[in-house]
């Protein structure tokens, strides 16, 4: 083997079938987090599978109860769209906050749930990790964890899942499109990613060869009134350091009928926090609510060192989201 | 040369890639590595030395480059996969008869440099920020241009050029 | 009026702006190859073994180095200061199985493209024997006083007066620990080399450099040839702030390699391999004790550093430099040392020393003047210190009274509400801030030639640097007045070892030394050619040349200081003031709003200075708010290697910064009476934030960077500060 190889996918079915025949395979769409991998060197594919050419994955649909989303759509078309700025703001937000203009012109919907995290060991291949080289052990345990999982993590990785579009997908129950040789099948995307657990290499619900051929997000009032606010340690071109997507129903009265809330940049995976949402639950929309129910937000949540800090920022995260959006509603 | 690849189903797979890039409204041939990338391909290969290298991992926005008239970091787009496209690098930015764009003119009278390495890259970066109507104001310049570091700290120079240009646009 | 002092624009504006500006990857000589090398893994210890089959194999691939088939080089010692450390040893790629740090280079792939070479180097196999080295935490306990020979610069102890006594008998007094994280230049070009050997054995350098001679000097010693046999070429460097100093290995790597192939080579690090292959400003640990009477007035202050260093140089820093002159205070002591760590060697980055020792001091006094219940900026006023009593010299120059009225107005000090914690504004918590600034204004010899032509253009040269502040374009507008030309007429070249000798770039030094080189030149150049001439008073040496049927005429011109170090102390000075606002839930800091008013003597180009002044409160921003190198202590590795994870400012973080320069001039220090501004303008931005934050919230985070983790932790925080 000389060299990484590269060819341009004849169609989906060519794709998908090349994929699972081929161990060292990956698609390419954006290439924004392929070509920091290959570059820096970590976990290099072998064979580049290019499905840009795949014009029946670039689509935006608005229908009436759900929007369909290519996986080849770029971020930046996504922001741009003003038909989905009104019906999912969280989405249009996270996106809007995410890398840079530049970089959003390249990356895809699909490709961005994929990035790998940001855990420096994980990105400096000469150090050990387990979700980059399983059994080596992991170095952000004990190590320089700043960013670093409080919640969903184990004794073999902490990895902070990094995009914040999943994180708002998550809050609203969107769905997966996948494709394969086997044909496609769709699956929540809050079931998209796994928790590291004792095998952190296997990062996604995707079988061998399976595709995101896009997604499948439900309008409604919950959608049209949701948020996603970002931390982060400089104005913009970062990484989350802890984020929330929420959403809120509430009735005539001002109680609080659905909520929904996923935090980014303190877990493993784009979070779900029911228990969050069950005490917003019949509760009137007011800070001194949004306060109590975002300080279950930590339940469960591990603290390694330097990551400490995120015990205290990600209920305010939570709360701070909530507050901004009750007065826009 | 054997490629471990070559099994894959019909794929026409290629370690190394003979391919046409457009830049600047010219064609130019090139056989490359199916690994060098775009920014690679302009500098090493083609000698167009405008667009900057700061850190090849999308990370600087030095290597900001147009591709179909939208802006892209070059060092994260393969060379190959930018076959077709009409790319601009800061060497095409000037008018026909050579004349400096209005925002590289802007930059000189802002000074929105030092050094200058990050500079090819904030323009033709200004330049799409402007044309996309995110120069607006200075926080909306801000935020569209933070994909862009000037370790400098030319920053407050640099969107006053942007806003200067972008204000003498609308007029 | 002449163009010293007018705000003209950048003559190599046009070319930066087109793309057109070359910088020292850029260069394409006929055949050239592309090399990448191998890192060593563990941080001390020896190469055991390598395989590079796999890598030799590999199409495209011409050699491969190691220890084991590198040629070996002479290396004549030499030591450049004040570049170089004054101790140990310096890193020698390729000549032996040691490893000093995690990062080294142990290998070296040279092939056809740049892709074949990093290819083949990431398929050299080799394993690596880690061996107990001096450590890889950063340990006071470890500390040790600097080597005998650098105590001049940096003294392990100094002390004037009795500070004990005089802290006992303070009424007021304050103690603290102030950390400052190793913090990496990451100028935005990447060190590159592209060596080439001619036939007879001579050595051509594209290189950044802020010091050409010494690149010449360092690469004809290692391989023992003279000095007029290599010669170095940057004429466009992409930013340094220090880092391009010294010769770092690399650039021998480089050489060395286009020796074995005998093809001109280049060496272009990647942004990760730069955190180990060049310098950084090293981690340095500060404790402050200062004590004052009921009115404010300073007793004593004690300064202790505590600076890494790298296992085999002993690199330091005039860290304590500022404590005993920033202030009248009638005693003082600081204590210097060393700390060991296996790591890349530091480097002076942008005010080093002043910049670290300014910021711990520059808090320190803020807390004592709370202490006292007195302004901040009062406080400073009573201390005012006429007369340098570290050296017990009169000032050349001080115009730092201006730089606090100047900016406290500009900024609106007056508006500052003394209770900490009581200024909000849109949901945020609102702090002022201020400091002081202090760097040496220095001088060195250099040398030009100027050559005058008939036609009425000039040309000057010297193998000076430009990284950015703007020297082509200073030096064209000192050459134009002098030899009353227009700045148009006046070509200006630098960056060629070949060219008259000129000091390091660095330490803000090169208009006073260089400048004054250039005047003196000029100078020269119009009265050898009165003399010669005969001419009349009033005639342009223009005019004569053509009457004497000249074509042209060129003289050298030279310039170097003189004895006013002896008499007296120079400095350029500052007052930075800072509003921060700081989200009382998240903890995150922004800052609102910068001033400075800096006394850098004569302002040769206001427009220029300005950009240089703004760059310095940017990366300040960059110090006091987001920057640090990661190191993890068990991999002896700073972590975060790249510009997305070692954060610096983007155009998000900058808001307002108002930058000015005080009336101000210094003909004791040189002709021109300029002094300096690149140093000083970083200088006290870290600190009047770090006051500003503590300010806003009644934080005293000691602990740069002030990056909301800092803050959430910060035990008051905890206890429910939001209010
Ligand atoms: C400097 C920088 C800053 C960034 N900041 C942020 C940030 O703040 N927030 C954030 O969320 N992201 C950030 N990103 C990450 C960026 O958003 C992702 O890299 C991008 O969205 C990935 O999409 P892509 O199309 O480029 O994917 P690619 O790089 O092409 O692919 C990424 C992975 O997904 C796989 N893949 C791609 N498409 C499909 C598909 N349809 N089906 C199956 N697998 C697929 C690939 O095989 C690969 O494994 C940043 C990136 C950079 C370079
Ligand atoms: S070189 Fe492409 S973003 Fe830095
Ligand atoms: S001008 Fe030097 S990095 Fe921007």
């Amino acid at each position: 083997m000389s060299g990484l190889g590269y060819a341009r996918a004849p169609s989906l079915a060519g794709a998908v079938e090349a994929l699972g025949r081929h161990a060292g395979a990956e698609i390419v769409a954006g290439g924004t987090d392929l070509l920091q991998r290959l570059e820096e060197e970590v976990l290099p594919p072998e064979l580049l599978i290019d499905i840009t050419g795949l014009d029946g994955l670039r689509a935006i649909e608005v229908g009436e109860s759900e929007v369909r989303l290519g996986a080849l759509v770029r971020l930046n078309e996504v922001i741009d769209y003003e038909a989905l700025r009104a019906a999912f703001p969280a989405i249009v937000e996270a996106l809007a906050v995410t890398a840079s203009p530049q970089v959003r012109n390249l990356a895809t919907v699909g490709g961005n749930p994929l990035q790998k995290t940001r855990c420096l060991y994980f990105r400096d291949r000469t150090t050990p990790c387990n979700r980059r080289e399983p059994g080596t052990g992991c170095s952000a345990l004990q190590g320089r964890n700043r960013i670093n999982a409080i919640l969903g993590g184990s004794e073999h990785c902490i990895a902070t899942h990094p995009s914040d579009f999943a994180v708002a997908m998550t809050a609203l129950d969107a769905k997966a499109v996948l494709a394969s040789t086997r044909g496609e099948r769709s699956l929540a995307f809050a079931d998209l990613h796994r928790l590291p657990g004792d095998t952190p290499q296997h990062e996604y619900n995707l079988r061998r060869g399976e595709i995101i051929k896009g997604y499948i997000i439900p309008r409604a009032v919950l959608a049209r009134q949701s948020h996603y606010l970002k931390v982060r340690d400089r104005g913009e071109f970062e990484w989350a350091i802890s984020s929330a997507a929420v959403a809120l129903e509430l009735d005539m009265a001002g109680t609080i009928v659905r909520a929904r809330v996923a935090v980014g940049g303190v877990a493993t995976k784009p979070w779900r926090l029911p228990q969050v949402e069950f005490a917003l639950r019949g509760r009137p929309a007011e800070p001194a609510v949004f306060a109590s129910a975002a300080s279950l937000a930590t339940e469960g949540a591990v603290a390694h060192g330097d990551n400490a800090y995120k015990l205290r920022l990600l209920p305010r995260t939570v709360a701070r989201a909530l507050n901004e959006l009750r007065e826009r509603l | 040369m054997q490629d471990a690849a070559n099994d894959a189903g019909d794929l026409d797979v290629r370690s190394t890639v003979d391919l046409t890039l457009a830049v600047n409204g010219e064609d130019h041939r090139l056989e490359v590595p199916a690994r060098t990338t775009l920014l690679d391909a302009l500098r090493d290969r083609l000698h167009l030395n405008g667009t900057k290298k700061g850190c090849g991992i999308g990370q600087c926005g030095a290597c900001t480059v147009l591709l179909d008239g939208q802006r892209v970091n070059a060092c994260l787009v393969l060379a190959v996969m930018a076959e077709g496209r009409h790319i601009t690098t800061i060497e095409g930015l000037h008018g026909p008869a050579g004349e400096l764009h209005p925002l590289q003119q802007a930059f000189i009278d802002h000074d929105g440099f030092q050094c200058g390495y990050c500079t090819p890259g904030q323009i033709m970066s200004g330049v799409a920020c402007i044309a996309e109507g995110h120069a607006g104001s200075r926080a909306e310049i801000r935020q569209h241009m933070s994909g862009n570091i000037c370790r400098c700290g030319a920053y407050v120079n640099i969107v006053a050029a942007i806003e200067a240009t972008a204000g003498g646009a609308d007029r | 009026m002449g163009v010293i002092g007018q705000p003209v624009p950048r003559v190599d504006g046009p070319a930066k702006v087109a793309g057109k500006a070359t910088y020292a990857a850029e260069f394409h000589p006929e055949g050239l190859a592309y090399a990448a090398t191998v890192r060593a893994t563990v941080p001390h210890g020896r190469v055991a073994s390598f395989d590079t089959t796999g890598a030799e194999a590999l199409p495209g691939v011409i050699a491969v180095l190691t220890h084991e088939n590198a040629p070996r080089l002479p290396w004549q010692p030499v030591e450049q200061a004040p570049v170089d450390p004054g101790g140990g040893e310096q890193l020698k790629p390729l000549q032996s199985d040691r490893i000093l740090f995690a990062g080294q280079p142990i290998a070296l792939v040279v092939a056809e493209s740049q892709e074949a070479a990093r290819d083949a180097a990431s398929r050299v196999r080799f394993t690596c024997i880690a061996e107990a080295g001096a450590g890889l935490i950063f340990d006071p306990a470890r500390a040790r006083p600097p080597s005998e020979g650098t105590q001049e610069s940096y003294p392990a102890e100094w002390e004037r007066g009795d500070t004990e006594g005089a802290l006992a008998a303070s009424a007021v007094q304050v103690e603290g620990d102030y950390l400052q994280p190793r913090l990496y230049h990451n100028a935005m070009e990447p060190h590159a080399t592209i060596a080439a050997w001619d036939t007879d054995g001579g050595l051509t350098l594209w290189d950044k450099s802020q010091w050409v001679d010494n690149f010449r000097d360092q690469i004809a010693r290692n391989f023992g040839l003279d000095e007029n046999e290599v010669r170095v070429i940057s004429p466009f460097v992409g930013g340094a702030f220090g880092a391009a100093l010294r010769c770092w290995p690399h650039v021998t790597l480089a050489a060395m390699a286009a020796k074995v192939v005998e093809r001109p080579v280049r060496l272009e690090l990647t942004r990760r391999e730069l955190y180990t292959s060049i310098g950084f400003r090293p981690q340095t640990l500060q404790n402050v004790r200062l004590g004052a009477d009921g009115d404010g007035r300073l007793r004593g202050i004690v300064q202790t550093a505590w600076g890494l260093t790298s296992a085999y140089e002993d690199y330091g820093e005039e860290v304590l430099d500022p404590t005993g002159m920033l202030y009248d205070a009638e005693s003082a002591k600081t204590v210097y040392r060393l700390v060991e760590v296996d790591t890349n060697t530091p480097t002076p980055m942008r005010g080093p020393g002043a910049v670290t020792g300014v910021f711990a001091m520059e808090m320190a006094i803020d807390e004592l003047a709370d202490a006292a219940g007195i302004d901040p900026l009062e406080f400073r006023l009573r201390n005012y210190a006429e007369r340098d009593r570290k050296k017990d010299l009169p000032f050349s120059s001080k115009a730092l009274r201006d730089c606090y009225a100047t900016a406290a107005r500009r900024f609106g000090w007056e508006k500052r509400n003394p209770e900490r914690r009581s200024m909000r504004a849109d949901g945020m918590l609102v702090g002022y801030g201020m400091a002081s600034a202090v760097w040496p204004a220095m001088r060195s010899p250099a040398s030009v030639r100027v050559r005058l032509f008939a036609n009425g253009t000039a040309v000057v040269r010297t193998a000076a640097s430009d990284m950015g502040p703007g020297t082509y374009t200073s030096m064209t507008q000192v050459a134009a007045e002098m030899l009353d030309l227009p700045m148009e007429r006046v070509t200006f070249e630098l960056g060629d070892s070949t060219l008259p000798m000129a000091p390091v770039h660095g330490g803000s030094m090169t208009m006073a030394s260089v400048g004054s080189a250039v005047a003196a030149g000029c100078t020269r150049l119009c009265q050898e050619i009165g003399r010669l001439g005969d001419a009349k008073d009033g005639e342009h040496p223009v005019e004569t040349l053509k009457r004497l049927r000249r074509d042209s005429f060129e003289v050298e011109g030279k310039a170097e200081p003189g004895k006013e170090a002896e008499t007296h102390s120079s400095y350029a000075f500052g007052a930075v003031f800072a509003e921060v606002r700081v989200d009382p839930d998240l903890g995150t800091v922004r800052v609102s709003r910068l001033v400075g008013a800096y006394d850098g003597g004569v302002i040769v180009n206001p427009r220029t200075a300005r950009s240089q002044a703004i760059g310095g409160m940017v990366q300040g921003i960059g110090m006091a708010l987001m920057e640090a190198g990661e190191w993890d202590e068990r991999l002896g590795r700073v972590m975060n290697a790249n510009l997305a994870e070692y954060l610096v400012p983007v155009h998000a973080d900058i808001e307002e910064l108002d930058a000015v320069f005080v009336e101000s001039e210094d003909r004791i220090l040189n002709p021109l009476g300029v002094k300096g501004i690149a140093e000083i303008a970083l200088c006290g931005v870290a600190p009047a934030i770090a006051n500003a934050v503590w300010h806003a919230t009644g934080l005293r985070i000691r602990e740069l960077p002030l990056t909301p983790d800092r803050l959430l932790m910060a035990e008051e925080w905890a206890e429910g500060m939001p209010a």
